[in-house]
């Protein structure tokens, strides 16, 4: 699906829309802009890289996609929810229900069983204890983990935790994952098995946010958006997107 | 979120640190246990007595100088100046008090020795009563006979004797019509109690029962001191809804026959069960006051060192609590689970408290009075202990549980 950038306000088949999103920090005495006016939009089923040096408001731009955050001045809408003057809960059941996160560091709760870990966003989200089980075990089976569900996270390898946290990001179908940095801490062959398991989610229709500074990761996905200083420096899509080579144990297919 | 998920995700927390938790958990058991041991030992006894007393006839009172058992020194010695009651008194119960059908009348005398050929029992106490006497006490005779009017009227030496005396003087051989030496006076055996195991000794299994005339015949109408022999008068009334209204009319015929001016204190006691019950819960609660105090203290003690470990439990774990926002629980869905988590482990705790403070009650009582007495469980007191648990749970964990809550998702992320 082709998506000219510079079109605004929205697409039809927009995911979410930010528009002129400013976000400042107040260091002492001094005013961070770590954004200063960002507008975006971002489509159903695109596969958009952000790219930028640290510093350059990528981390912040993340957080504010993530609804972990929210825009100083400015409008954000998710799934058609505006999320710029949410509460605290609110945003909480929009995490919970429309964002799937893969971070760097996995992040997933040590004590508790794959099983558990990939529940948890069903859990909060009220889902009854039978669905829950069996959603879970459905999307640990799409990413080829169904034989570890009672393994701590510390029986894992890297990949393999980073493959739980994909199950946990899409086991509530939401509509964007918002990766970040999901290979960061792998080894570059895990790393594209990893990347090999978004794109596939990509073709099956999820849109996912890539946040990352490396090119080669970058280049998965169809759209990349570099950020500099706190604003958007070049927003294309990429030409030739790398496919991951196919590793013979991934099963993702619905 | 469901309770029960966020009551599992708890027990994990807790299971995850099992040396910390423990450790954490010792004084809620000490202060639990502390509460409920001295409750369950109080209960035991109270159970026991409530269980000899109801034995003693929920139909039977009692008239005395003295008052019974579980008095104050203060109140024993105001009965000092009080007349002695006497068998005339009784006579006047048994001819005006329409509520009662049986009066007795006992003197006691003890510490004194019995002895069968070389046999003896050092101390020993002897009672000079009346035919109604096993009635009243409700301790019949087991063999033989009990004493008799006749036996009352000529002052005959009789005596029924107790289960232990007759174990003691007559091992072998049957002690009906035997003769036995009380403070080396000749009496015939008649008859032989019943054993009475009692929780609180075993004084009536080892004393004679002789009529009250011979008894008085041989020791007088006054105590080697001098004093007046003061009579136990037992008064059984004619059913168990009458026993209120023979008190009160017991109470006012000696009233009366002694001349007590209206708006005076009884000078002689009146108890029945009921009353002695009344009286050791009276002694009793300042025990209970005290134990609860004590246990209070300890619980507080602890819930500050729950509220410390919570505290340092929710630092451990910011990352986690990042995490968990970051999947979608809410504020609140992080208060519950922190807040359950302190008030399950205060209830762990409290459980093995309670279990703990059942045994030790129990054993302390068994050990330090008496082993016939039947251990007892307070389960009111089981839900005491849990639900102050409970609530020191909530004020203690409930800080720590505002704090995890309200963490910012992005700082608890990166938090490392």
């Amino acid at each position: 699906m082709p998506v000219a950038p510079k079109v605004l306000p929205e697409l039809e088949s927009a995911v979410l829309v930010l528009r002129d999103v400013v976000k400042t920090y107040v260091m002492g005495s001094e005013e961070v802009h770590a954004l200063s006016g960002v507008s975006v939009s971002i489509g159903k089923n695109e596969y958009v890289a952000i790219m930028g040096p640290s510093g350059s408001g990528k981390s912040t731009l993340m957080n504010i996609i993530g609804c972990l955050d929210v825009p100083t001045s400015g409008s954000y809408s998710l799934g058609g929810e505006m999320v710029a003057d949410k509460s605290e809960t609110e945003l909480a059941d929009i995490r919970n229900r429309l964002i799937g996160f893969v971070f760097q560091t996995f992040n997933l709760i040590p004590r508790a069983d794959v099983l558990h870990n990939v529940e948890l966003p069903l859990i909060y989200g009220g889902v009854n204890k039978a669905k829950r089980i069996a959603l879970a075990k459905e999307a640990l089976d799409r990413v080829g983990l169904s034989d570890r569900l009672t393994h701590k996270p510390n029986e894992l390898s890297g990949g393999q935790r980073q493959r739980v946290a994909i199950a946990r990001a899409l086991v509530f179908d939401p509509s964007i994952i918002l990766a970040d940095e999901p290979t960061g801490n792998l080894d570059s062959r895990t790393g594209e098995e990893i990347m090999q398991m978004l794109d596939d989610l990509h073709a099956n229709g999820q849109t996912i946010i890539l946040v990352t500074h490396e090119d080669n990761i970058a280049a998965h996905a169809s759209r990349a958006i570099v950020l500099r200083d706190g604003r958007i420096e070049s927003d294309a899509q990429v030409e030739n997107p790398v496919r991951a080579a196919r590793a013979e144990h991934t099963v993702l297919a619905h | 979120m469901k309770q029960l998920d966020t009551f599992v995700m708890s027990l994990q927390a807790i299971r995850g640190n099992k040396l910390r938790s423990s450790l954490t958990l010792f004084g809620i058991v000490l202060g639990v246990a502390s509460i409920i041991a001295v409750m369950t030992a109080i209960t035991v006894i109270q159970n026991t007595m409530e269980q000899e007393m109801s034995i003693l006839g929920a139909q039977t009172f009692q008239v005395q100088k003295w008052p019974n058992g579980f008095s104050s020194g203060e109140e024993r010695r105001k009965a000092m100046r009080w007349p002695a009651v006497t068998i005339a008194e009784a006579d006047e119960i048994r001819k005006r008090v329409q509520s009662v059908d049986i009066v007795g009348a006992e003197l006691w005398q003890f510490g004194l020795k019995l002895e069968y050929r070389d046999k003896e029992i050092e101390t020993a106490s002897i009672v000079g009563g009346t035919p109604e006497y096993p009635q009243n006490n409700v301790h019949f005779v087991a063999d033989g006979r009990n004493i008799t009017q006749m036996d009352v009227r000529a002052g005959r030496k009789v005596a029924v004797i107790g289960y232990g005396v007759a174990n003691t003087l007559y091992p072998f051989i049957d002690p009906i019509g035997r003769e036995i030496r009380i403070d080396g006076r000749k009496y015939e055996v008649i008859g032989v109690f019943d054993e009475k195991k009692s929780a609180f000794g075993s004084q009536y299994d080892n004393y004679v029962l002789v009529p009250i005339s011979a008894f008085v015949n041989t020791y007088g109408l006054s105590n080697e001191d001098g004093w007046p022999r003061s009579v136990n008068i037992t008064v059984h009334a004619r059913t168990p809804e009458l026993v209120d209204d023979a008190i009160t009319e017991t109470r006012q015929v000696i009233r009366r026959a002694r001349g007590v001016p209206p708006g005076d204190d009884d000078n002689f006691t009146i108890f029945n069960s009921e009353s002695s019950i009344e009286q050791f819960n009276m002694i009793t609660r300042g025990i209970k006051i005290g134990a609860f105090v004590i246990g209070t203290i300890a619980l507080l003690v602890a819930g500050i060192g729950i509220m410390n470990i919570m505290l340092v439990s929710v630092t451990e774990r910011t990352r986690e609590i990042g995490i968990r926002k970051s999947l979608g629980a809410r504020p609140k869905d992080i208060l519950r689970q922190f807040l359950l988590e302190a008030i399950v482990l205060c209830n762990i705790g409290g459980l093995i408290g309670v279990l703990l403070g059942f045994v030790a009650g129990n054993t302390l009582v068994q050990l330090g009075m008496s082993s016939s007495f039947e251990s007892a469980v307070p389960v009111e007191w089981a839900v005491i202990g849990l639900v102050f648990c409970t609530v020191i749970g909530v004020l203690f964990g409930m800080l720590p549980a505002i704090r995890a809550s309200r963490l910012n998702p992005i700082d608890a992320l990166s938090y490392e």
